[in-house]
């Protein structure tokens, strides 16, 4: 299904403008990831879609072309996993993955059908009779999804899926609601602050900040042609190199780099793993600290820039902290983006 | 020493549970007795229990009825009442939620006076059994509210509810399916809470009572006044088997329910 969003915008009735007026398009079977430190109004636009939350007058939410803007939620045939799961305590796993196919008034075989084959999908069989109480996260989390999926919503929306579960079992359940979405192939938005998350299992990230949505792209677009400072560092935690524009050079305190163009009035910005330790590299820098990383070591650099910058280094050994060490950075690395307040 | 500070406390808590039971036992023998003056070499009989029976087993029934009505309407009243101010946490539901149990505060006389002064007029409601059950409801509703919301504040009831309205449960079912069984707990703890309260009020209902209703606890009152004490005794006897299994029920419930809220 694809869903178009026109001039959605929420201002609570204290007056807090959460989301400014947003247009958003989702294809067919498209997973998008809705990316954005918190308070960014992410979760908000997702329950304007679920239709658990008005948006102010004006709005357009249409499902397939279908206006579903004044639907309430459990006419939109949606499926949502909340971020605490919302389990229903009173039900057992095979009770709650089966509650939405109740609803919409199946035959009892149809929904033990459809329930065993969800269940399958979800490698939930063997907890079927369990209580929802005696499950573990990981568990919880799948038949959350299974829950959501059963009904063969429209939409699939999640909220934080993956927010509540310890790091260990973050990473692998990552990979395997990527896969699990794609099997689907159902239309999906997921909310997170994660940009792992959002890299891993989206086709397509919508960074927000501030109730706006400031770049759309693939993971590779985003990451290798942010627009803004904010979505560099957002997306591979980009570095400010704060030092004084002339023509396509830039002069910093530890030397004078190379850019890849004359760049007037923008702000230049690097990633950590494009600076390089180079004998003959034109920028100078102190050793801060060292950390090994067992792949790489991550080098904390002074004196070269005037925010510490972060290198990381793929060799046999490392420089210890206090040397003086020179730098490089390959102009095609450097991005120039708009200048902006600095403190986001 | 040290045994006597083992043995102290011992002491002190059979004193205690003396002080408690001693009536207790002394009612109920009294009630068994031949005759209670000559003391139990009289010898054992049930005749009293019988002659109860004989003589107030409307009054067991009425109370009974009284106690299962009222059930019933507190439950229909009470359980969309706590559900309502589970939903609005804010001040006004909390003032509402003190405004339901200021029967509690005012005297159970006070309260039927005050009954009597608003429908005494009406003679037939004055003359029927609702009469009293308006009063046993007034009463009891505080307790099933409180049991009730106490568990609902407990779960986060907006978010099962937000689950269930994405899989398409409108309002009613989301109120059945969700909200009642897991409020189950408090509900079980606040009824088992009115049938006990209602068996056994007996400020209210003395003022509220007519000749042809009472109820067990106005019996018995009428009991003692007027009949010997051994009759009199009986009756504490069947209104102790009435009363301490569903006290004894009672406080499972509310432990059971204690353990969700916490």
């Amino acid at each position: 299904m694809t869903l178009s969003l026109s001039n959605i915008a929420k201002t609570f009735p204290d007056g807090t403008r959460a989301l400014l007026p947003t247009d958003l398009e989702v294809g067919q079977g498209e997973v998008l990831s809705l990316l954005g430190p918190s308070g960014c109004g992410k979760t908000t636009l997702l329950r304007i879609i679920a239709g658990l939350e008005r948006a102010d007058a004006g709005a357009r939410i249409a499902f397939e072309g279908e206006d579903v803007t004044h639907l309430p939620v459990e006419r939109r045939k949606i499926g949502m996993v909340f971020q605490s799961y919302a389990l229903f305590p009173n039900m057992s796993v095979r009770g709650n993955i089966g509650y939405g196919l109740k609803m919409q008034k199946l035959p009892r075989a149809q929904i033990n059908a459809r329930v065993e084959e969800v269940m399958a999908l979800c490698r939930l069989e063997a907890f079927a009779g369990r209580a929802v109480t005696a499950l573990s996260g990981g568990q919880r989390q799948r038949v959350a999804l299974a829950r959501a999926i059963a009904p063969r919503p429209r939409i699939l929306l999640l909220d934080e899926p993956l927010s509540a579960l310890d790091a260990a079992l973050r990473g692998q359940l990552r990979d395997e609601l990527a896969l699990l979405l794609r099997q689907f192939a159902i239309t999906a938005i997921f909310v997170t602050h994660n940009q792992d998350e959002a890299m891993a299992i989206a086709d397509r990230v919508a960074v927000m900040r501030e109730g706006i949505v400031t770049q759309t792209g693939t993971p590779e677009a985003l990451y290798r042609n942010p627009q803004t400072a904010f979505v560099a560092r957002f997306i591979g935690d980009a570095m400010p190199l704060s030092g004084r524009i002339t023509e396509d050079q830039l002069h910093l305190p530890g030397g004078v780099l190379a850019l890849p163009s004359a760049a007037p009035g923008r702000e230049a910005y690097v990633r950590a793993e494009d600076i390089r330790l180079d004998p003959a590299g034109p920028l100078k820098a102190r050793v801060e600290t060292v950390t090994f990383l067992g792949t790489h070591y991550r080098i904390a650099l002074s004196e070269a820039a005037p925010d510490t910058l972060f290198a990381l280094h793929p060799g046999q050994s490392a420089p210890r902290p206090g040397d003086t060490v020179r730098l490089a950075i390959a102009p095609t690395a450097i991005l120039l983006l708009p200048s902006e307040e600095r403190n986001t | 020493m040290t045994r006597l500070t083992k043995a102290l406390p011992l002491l002190v808590t059979l004193l205690a549970c003396a002080f408690l039971f001693v009536p207790i036992v002394m009612s109920v023998l009294a009630g068994l007795t031949v005759n209670y003056f000559r003391g139990l070499s009289s010898g054992l009989t049930l005749r009293w229990v019988g002659e109860v029976w004989a003589l107030y087993s409307g009054s067991i029934f009425l109370s009974i009825q009284l106690a299962l009505a009222c059930l019933v309407v507190t439950l229909i009243l009470g359980v969309p009442a706590a559900y309502a101010l589970a939903r609005r946490p804010g001040r006004a539901s909390r003032v509402l939620e003190e405004f339901i149990s200021l029967p509690l505060a005012i005297p159970g006389l006070a309260l039927a006076l005050a009954l009597l002064q608003l429908y005494g007029s009406y003679q037939g409601f004055r003359m029927s059994w609702t009469f009293i059950l308006v009063g046993h409801v007034l009463y009891t509703l505080p307790f099933m509210v409180r049991s009730v919301l106490a568990v609902l504040a407990a779960i986060d009831l907006q978010t099962l509810e937000e689950g269930a309205a994405t899989l398409g449960a409108g309002p009613a079912r989301r109120f059945f399916d969700i909200v009642v069984p897991n409020a189950m707990p408090g509900i079980l703890a606040g009824a088992l809470t009115v049938v006990t309260l209602s068996i056994g009020e007996f400020n209210l209902t003395w003022m509220l009572h007519t000749p042809h209703l009472k109820t067990l606890p106005v019996g018995l009152a009428d009991a003692y006044a007027s009949m010997r004490l051994e009759v009199a005794s009986a009756y504490t006897l069947v209104f102790f088997v009435m009363i301490v299994p569903l006290l004894m029920a009672m406080q499972w419930a509310s432990a059971r329910a204690q353990r969700i809220t916490e």
